[in-house]
């Protein structure tokens, strides 16, 4: 629903209302942004010299930015990759005509949902991996990382694909059935093409929770971009800084993922197609506007669809 | 299992209280936070959607972690703002504004998506029925979005709770870094994770029933 319809054309008493609060507004963010100045140019945040290396120093980008980028973006695309394996078996397995498959997966996929990401990960790298050789001290950090997003946000996307399969028309599977498709076949060619087209979007929505979240490495010592930004800060002793142009690059790699779902949401439903909303999915780092509990409750993302 | 919870059940019990107190507080802080930012983004004054919605940009695309990390490291060594003088306190008290910051954020979609449950055609036919904006909001408009966004809502709190576990990188108090010290003491052992994994499943599974019930029972039909 948009303003347009909530509120009249403004007459002249609601105009000179409107341009009151205009004029509070402009107080408001310019006063925030007098604080956050005044404060930083007092703790001596604002010197040229603290803000120069970005610019002028190669070593910034070369030995500490880029690598905790590439570290960042490393964690992530795996854990993208294994996540939508773990949840295409995850989802098609709470499908399945077998019941006890049907409710071990569910089990499975509730529990992960559960529990903190974080909490995985801390009990993957300290409980397991550095005390077992199965990783080489390197690439235990990574792994406890990827472990932890992939069975989390895993089980999400378990969820998604149920959902969307439960989304389509019933006469889809019907009409599979009735030319004679085994159930498994009707599941296949039928409904799962159908469903992850449908859930499109709300997937490109977890690749952004999967980013930012792989900053929980930070507590598992993995090199990704937090923890680079941080070294940055001690090396150059600008830490201030250093946070906010991670907090910048984080902003601008989930805000073009952001966008692109919104943009596949769009060209979705102009072609007709249902979309699938995340399913209760707000957990490790909330995100999409979504709904709990996973159980059938599908639906068109309100917000996205201009309604 | 059963050593561990002899030797450590008080300590277990006290840092998922704190888990409860941070949910808490942070979770009071960001539903006043996340419904000033919904006013704010369907408001028709434009300077007031703009700082909405920077606001939600902002905080939704930002890791947790950096924020909780910049609040002590950043904020409070070097910029000098602290929220007490006792480092503990200090640490405890960023963590709960940083947590109501970031789901401040998360609210104030799940409330915008409330409103956007609701159909334009309720608007409409409210007005030409001859009810003021006051009575439209108040009679038609609220009551429904309301009802729409309790889910969402709901979802927000559940997520809330396990993101406090983040908090671990500035606060030693909470669940999480209890669970690495118990695994630095007594050697890693499933029996330890699923604890705390319990833990958390009995924290979070009976409001994930009880919303679901609650946003079905009051669902519109429509």
């Amino acid at each position: 629903m948009s303003a347009s319809v909530l509120f009249d054309a403004p007459g002249p008493r609601a105009r000179r209302r409107h341009a009151l609060l205009t004029v509070v507004g402009v107080i408001l963010l310019v006063a925030i942004l007098a604080v956050v100045v005044r404060k930083m140019y007092t703790a001596n945040q604002l010197q040229a010299s603290m803000w120069e290396p970005f610019v002028t120093d190669r070593s910034v980008w070369r030995d500490y930015l880029l690598k905790g980028l590439v570290g960042t973006l490393k964690a992530a695309a795996i854990s993208i990759v294994f996540a939508g394996v773990f949840g295409l078996v995850f989802g098609i397995g709470r499908l399945s005509q077998l019941a006890p498959v049907r409710w071990v997966c569910g089990i499975v996929v509730e529990f992960f949902r559960a529990v903190p990401v974080l909490l995985m990960m801390i009990f993957a790298y300290f409980g397991i991996y550095t005390q077992t050789s199965f990783f080489s001290a390197d690439t235990a950090p990574l792994a406890a990382v990827v472990t932890g997003l992939t069975l989390y946000n895993g089980s999400v996307i378990a969820e998604l694909v149920r959902s969307g399969v439960f989304a389509l028309p019933k006469g889809q599977g019907e009409a599979g059935l009735s030319i004679g498709l085994t159930p498994s076949q009707v599941l296949r060619s039928i409904q799962l093409p159908q469903a992850l087209t449908a859930m499109l979007p709300a997937l490109i929505g977890q690749f952004v929770v999967i980013l930012k979240d792989s900053a929980l490495g930070y507590a598992v010592t993995y090199g990704e971009l937090l923890t680079w930004s941080k070294t940055l800060g001690s090396a150059f002793s600008n830490t201030v800084p250093a946070y906010i142009v991670c907090a910048i690059l984080f902003i601008l790699m989930n805000y073009a993922l952001t966008k692109l779902a919104t943009l596949v949401q769009r060209r979705l439903s102009r072609r007709g197609r249902a979309v699938v909303a995340t399913p209760g999915a707000l957990t490790a780092t909330v995100d999409q506007e979504s709904t709990l509990g996973g159980e059938d409750v599908v639906q068109t993302d309100p917000t996205e669809t201009g309604r | 299992m059963g050593d561990i919870l002899s030797t450590y059940g008080p300590d277990i019990l006290r840092a998922f209280w704190w888990t409860i107190k941070l949910s808490f507080f942070g979770g009071l802080g960001a539903l006043v936070l996340g419904t000033i930012a919904a006013v704010m983004r369907v408001s028709p004054v434009a300077v007031m959607r703009f700082i909405g919605t920077s606001y939600v940009n902002i905080f939704r695309n930002t890791p947790l972690t950096l924020l909780m990390v910049m609040s002590v490291l950043g904020i409070t060594y070097i910029l000098g703002v602290s929220l007490s003088q006792d480092i503990t306190q200090n640490a405890i008290r960023w963590a709960i504004v940083v947590i109501a910051v970031y789901h401040g954020a998360f609210v104030c979609e799940a409330i915008r998506s409330g409103v956007n449950t609701v159909p334009a055609g309720q608007a409409e036919a409210a007005r030409s029925v001859g009810l003021t904006f006051g009575q439209t909001m108040r009679e038609v408009i609220l009551p429904q979005a309301f009802r729409g966004s309790i889910a969402p809502l709901g979802s927000v709190l559940i997520a809330l709770i396990k993101n406090t576990t983040v908090a671990a990188v500035i606060v030693s108090a909470e669940a999480a870094s209890l669970m690495q010290k118990i695994i630095e003491n007594e050697g890693g052992s499933f029996a330890i994770f699923a604890i705390f994994a319990l833990g958390f499943v009995i924290l979070t599974l009976p409001l994930g029933v009880g919303f679901t019930s609650l946003s079905r029972r009051l669902a519109v039909k429509r």
